[in-house]
Order: structure tokens, then sequence, then C-alpha cells
């Protein structure tokens, strides 16, 4: 019994790291209808820059929130040079740009940092686990990283004059551009609040699965597969979806199909969800209009 | 362009490269036409039938292994594993598509995305083992030319290729000019009009993915005929990226787009590896974005528009 509580709150851990990435795409994919195949790239790179920071010798807070900046920065200067130019382009266009993207991203950081496997430091130190050995420092440090950051994403859109903006734009861009909404400035936002949650995601995720180019391979895959459960269409949905997909994934890891099909057991649950439950969990149901 | 002229041109490919070209080019040649005939496929469901597949490498590998295995285990000749891979891949296909056809395209991307990333996990598993050889893959014996022809087996297994792909593309074309594509292409624009024109659209979306499965897993077979060798490592999801490269490099809804998309997916990463030994995704990426600046609807959009100012297609008003 012990043992299916230990895989259950490790589960939880990785899966809120799920979280954040799925979020991290819902938020893009609500505001533009792509889907960021280079998101876990661009996540990556930043917790390189963190790693660098930290070996410089910057506290690892101050390094910290260096990295959110600089990655919200490379989010937006990406949409500004790259997707703005191609809005009217065909969509495969914006594909090919992510693509491209990711091979970018893939082997900069190869090329800069080597693609040796790294240990990445923790803020939460690495003594004993807590709560009688379910959970170790890493773990509750980074789910509660993730819910501040989930909560915070959170409280942002529905509170703020400027969340309020940036739902406007991605649900009705034409009626917010004529209401003084300057739509184009709040893609340019989404995207780099997307690629900043996304580097967090990764400096939480570095400890357990060492930092190397590939790093994110997995999990962006899992993050695919929790927005899917949860309803690609709704943010809170996505982030439920990780946090079940991580859970999942201990579970099934340890106990029905061992580490070897861990990766197989992301197609099964998209297979699944789409099969019983297209529209997710929490997903709005899509009809169309005749 | 008139027919005579694809004719000579096909007997021209055929034949310059057996005249002028090396061992290692002519294999660098054959792998083109398998991955022009792995992107024709792509081709079919994404460009003409508007559905997102990033899973093709899972047909390839299919396909692949279906040759490897037949050849291996049981002896079969190359020629004769064609026709068995591509059966297997068109069932497996349906397979696929049965549950995420019915659904919109991204969930279509996401579905296949994931199916390409389980693939060398699946290819690895213990229990297959006696069959795909684990992670050391099967290598394979290179068939020599038949009927006693004054060919070597790089020269034979171009041509060969080169056929098999032929008759794929000429297929393809049909299929895609007459009744069945124009009800693809109409379920892509307007599937709505479709339905209430009494096409049954998750039925020809999901036949529509089995034989694209079907064209990718041949492609599949070419190519370990033609590498010798097969892997798992070889077929997970970069091998499905490079094809959705190659697909929107030349361009959708094309029959000539895959052959610029190949040609592109094979050679530009040698001269990206030229040009900076130490990065050379990145110089690739730049290309590829580039070329998607320069022509956001592929090659083949570039190719059309210099079609319509040849002199036979030029209106005279």
């Amino acid at each position: 019994m012990d043992g299916v509580l230990h895989q259950v709150f490790s589960g939880i851990a990785s899966g809120g790291i799920y979280a954040s990435i799925a979020l991290a795409l819902v938020m893009i994919f609500t505001a533009t209808h792509h889907v960021n195949f280079a998101q876990g790239e661009m996540a990556m790179f930043s917790t390189y820059i963190a790693l660098t920071l930290i070996q410089a010798g910057v506290p690892y807070w101050i390094a910290f929130f260096a990295t959110v900046i600089f990655a919200m920065v490379v989010g937006v200067i990406v949409q500004k040079v790259l997707m703005e130019p191609l809005m009217n382009a065909p969509v495969l266009a914006s594909v090919g740009v992510f693509i491209g993207l990711l091979f970018i991203f893939n082997s900069t950081a190869g090329w800069i940092f080597t693609y040796t496997l790294k240990p990445f430091p923790s803020p939460f130190g690495e003594g004993g686990p807590l709560f009688g050995g379910f959970f170790s420092r890493h773990e509750l440090g980074s789910t509660a990283i993730t819910l501040v950051v989930l909560l915070s994403v959170w409280a942002f859109f529905r509170f703020t004059r400027l969340g309020l903006a940036m739902r406007a734009a991605a649900y009705n861009p034409t009626s917010s551009r004529l209401s003084g909404v300057p739509v184009a400035t709040m893609l340019a936002l989404g995207w780099g609040l997307a690629s900043g949650i996304g580097a967090i995601a990764g400096m939480m995720v570095a400890p357990i699965v060492f930092l190397d180019p590939n790093m994110m391979a997995g999990v962006l895959l899992y993050a695919f597969a929790g927005a899917l459960l949860g309803g690609i269409t709704n943010p809170l949905g996505a982030v439920v979806g990780g946090f079940i997909v991580g859970v999942i994934e201990n579970l099934g890891g340890a106990y029905v199909v061992g580490t070897e099909l861990k990766l197989s057991m992301a197609l099964i649950i998209i297979v699944v969800v789409l099969t019983l439950k297209p529209a997710g969990l929490f997903g709005k149901v899509l009809s169309s209009r005749v | 362009m008139p027919r005579i002229a694809i004719i000579l041109g096909c007997i021209a490919l055929a034949v310059l490269p057996l005249l002028g070209a090396s061992g290692y080019q002519l294999f660098q040649l054959t792998l083109v036409v398998t991955y022009a005939v792995a992107i024709l496929g792509l081709n079919l469901v994404t460009g003409y039938n508007g559905q997102v597949s990033l899973g093709h490498g899972a047909f390839y590998a299919v396909g692949a292994y279906t040759t490897a295995i037949l050849m291996d285990k049981f002896a079969v000749p190359y020629w004769a594993t064609l026709p068995v891979a591509a059966v297997i891949c068109a069932v497996f296909g349906f397979l696929i598509g049965l549950p995420a056809l019915r659904l919109g395209g991204l969930y279509l991307a996401l579905t296949t995305f994931a199916l390409s990333v389980a693939v060398p996990q699946l290819l690895k598993y213990k229990l297959f083992d006696d069959y795909t050889g684990g992670v050391q893959g099967i290598v394979i014996d290179k068939p020599d030319a038949p009927f006693g022809l004054a060919l070597n087996s790089d020269q034979w297994v171009y041509l060969f290729t080169l056929a098999v792909g032929i008759v794929c593309f000429v297929l393809i074309a049909n299929l895609v000019k007459g009744r069945i594509g124009r009800a693809m292409i109409a379920i892509r624009d307007q599937p709505l009009a479709a339905e209430a024109m009494g096409i049954d659209i998750a039925m020809l979306k999901t036949y529509t993915f089995a034989v694209s499965a079907m064209i990718t897993g041949i492609a599949g077979s070419l190519g370990a005929v033609a590498v010798q060798f097969v892997a798992p490592d070889a077929f997970g999801a970069p091998l499905s990226l490079t094809f959705f490269v190659g697909f929107v490099v030349g361009g959708g809804a094309s029959i000539v787009g895959p052959i610029f998309g190949a040609i592109f997916v094979e050679f530009i990463p040698n001269i990206a590896d030229q040009i900076s030994k130490a990065a050379p995704g990145a110089v690739y990426g730049v290309l590829l974005i580039a070329l998607m600046f320069v022509a956001p609807g592929g090659c083949a959009s570039i190719v059309r528009k210099l079609a319509a100012r040849m002199p036979w297609n030029r209106k005279t008003t």
C-alpha cells in the first residue's frame, strides 16, 4: 500500500510539470489555434540558461526569475519576428516554422551546452523524504511552485484588465480590435507568458530527469495527453488532465506495463480519451452550425 | 504538362544515374525516391484530405519491419514482401484512423504524434524480440539484379525503387483526379457541403488514411531493402517530423510536391552539416523557416506559378 501511495504522490509531482506545459500549450492554442511543437525545446533552452547563471554563482532564485524573464522575452520575440508575418499564410507554413524552431533550439543547445546529461540543482535541498517517505523535498516543492504558477495565471486572466484583454483578443479578435484592444500585442504577450510557464516547468523537471537537449520530448507528449484528457479548450481542464496523466503514468509504469513502455501509455490515454470522451473531461463539446 | 514529357522524364531518371552516379550517389537517389513515396502517402491524407498526421514514420516503420522480418525469418524474396507490407500497413492505418479521424484535425495530429513517439519503444518490447531483434534490429541482404542483367546491386535497387515509386505516383495521381479524389478535397474544403452531397465523411477519411498508410508502408519496405538494416531508434518521432517537413516544403495537395520535399530532407541536412559542423540542426531549422517565408505554400506553389507563365499554359486574351 505504501508503495502505491508513493507512486501516486510522485505521479502528482510529475503531473504538476505536465500540467504547466499543458497549460502553456492550451494558452497558445486558444489564442492562435496553433499547437507549438517547439514549446518543450524552448523550455529546455531556458533551463540551460538557468543552469549557466547558477554555475556562474548567481543565487538560485535570482537565476530563476531572470530565466523566466528571459524566456518571456524569447517568446515575445518569436511571436513578433516569426509568427506575426505568417498570420495570413497557410497553417502548414506556421507548422513548418514551429518544426524549424524545434530543430534550432535543440541543436543550438547541444552545440553550446553539449549533449551530455547534466545534473540540475533543486532549490528545495537534498534533505530526507517528508511525510513518512511519500514525498521527496523536491517533489513537494515543485508541486507547490506549479500550483502557485497555475493559481497566479488563473488570477491574472480572471481579475486583471490585461488578462481580460488577452482573453478577449483570443476569443474574438475582430471585436476586440474594434473595442481598442491591441490584438497583436496581446498575442505576443500570450506567447511570452506561455514561454515563461514552460521555463518554470523546465526548471522543475530538470532535477528529476537531468538536463539534456532531449529532456522535454517525453514531457511534451504527456502534456499533450494531459491537455487532451482535460479538454484542450479549457485551461483548468488541461491542468487537472496533466495531474491525472502524471498519476496514471507513474502507476502504470510501476505496476502494469513497466518503464520500457511508459511512453506508450500516453498513446493509450490519448486513444482512449478520443474514443470515449472526445471533448475531454472539462472541454466544451463543439458543435458546428449548419 | 504533356504526357510524353513525363514519360521521357521517367526514362531519363532511370537511365542517367546508371551512367554516371557512384554507388553512394545511387544510394542517396534511392532514398530520395523512397522519401518521395513516403511523403506522397502523407500528402494524400494531409494535403488532399486536410487531416494532419505527425505519425507517418510509424507506418514507414511497419512497412520496413514487415519486409525485414519476412526476408530474415521466412526467407521471402524482397519483391514479394511489398504487397504484404502494403496490406498490413493499410489495415494498421485503418485501425489507427478509426478513432482519431472522427474528430478534428488537431486530435489526429496529437494521436499520430504520440504514435510516432511510442513506436521505438514498441519495437524494442521484449515479447517481440524473437521477430524484431530487439534493440539490435535486423540486417538483411542486398538483392542482386535478376535475369543476369549487367547491373550491380546498387543500380538494381535504384531501378526497382524507382519503378515502384513511379507506380505509386501514377496510382495516386489518378486517384486524386477521379471521383474519390474530388470527394477528399471536398471534405477538406467544405465538410458540411460534402456531407450534404452524400459523402460518408468518416468512412472516406478513414479509407484515405488507410491508403496513405499503405503508400508510406510501401516506402518503408523500399527503404529497408535500400538500407539493408532496420532498428527501432531509426523510426522515432524525428522520422515522422522529417516526413512532415518534406511535405510542408514540397507543398500540400500536389503530386510533384513530395519529390521536392524528398530532395530537401535528403540533401539539405548534408548541406547544413557542411555549413556548420557544430550545430547542423540549427542551420537546417533556419533554412526551413526561411523557405516557409519565401514560399509559404511550399515548392509546389512556386512550380505552379512558373508553370502558369509557360507558353503552353498562357491564356490568349
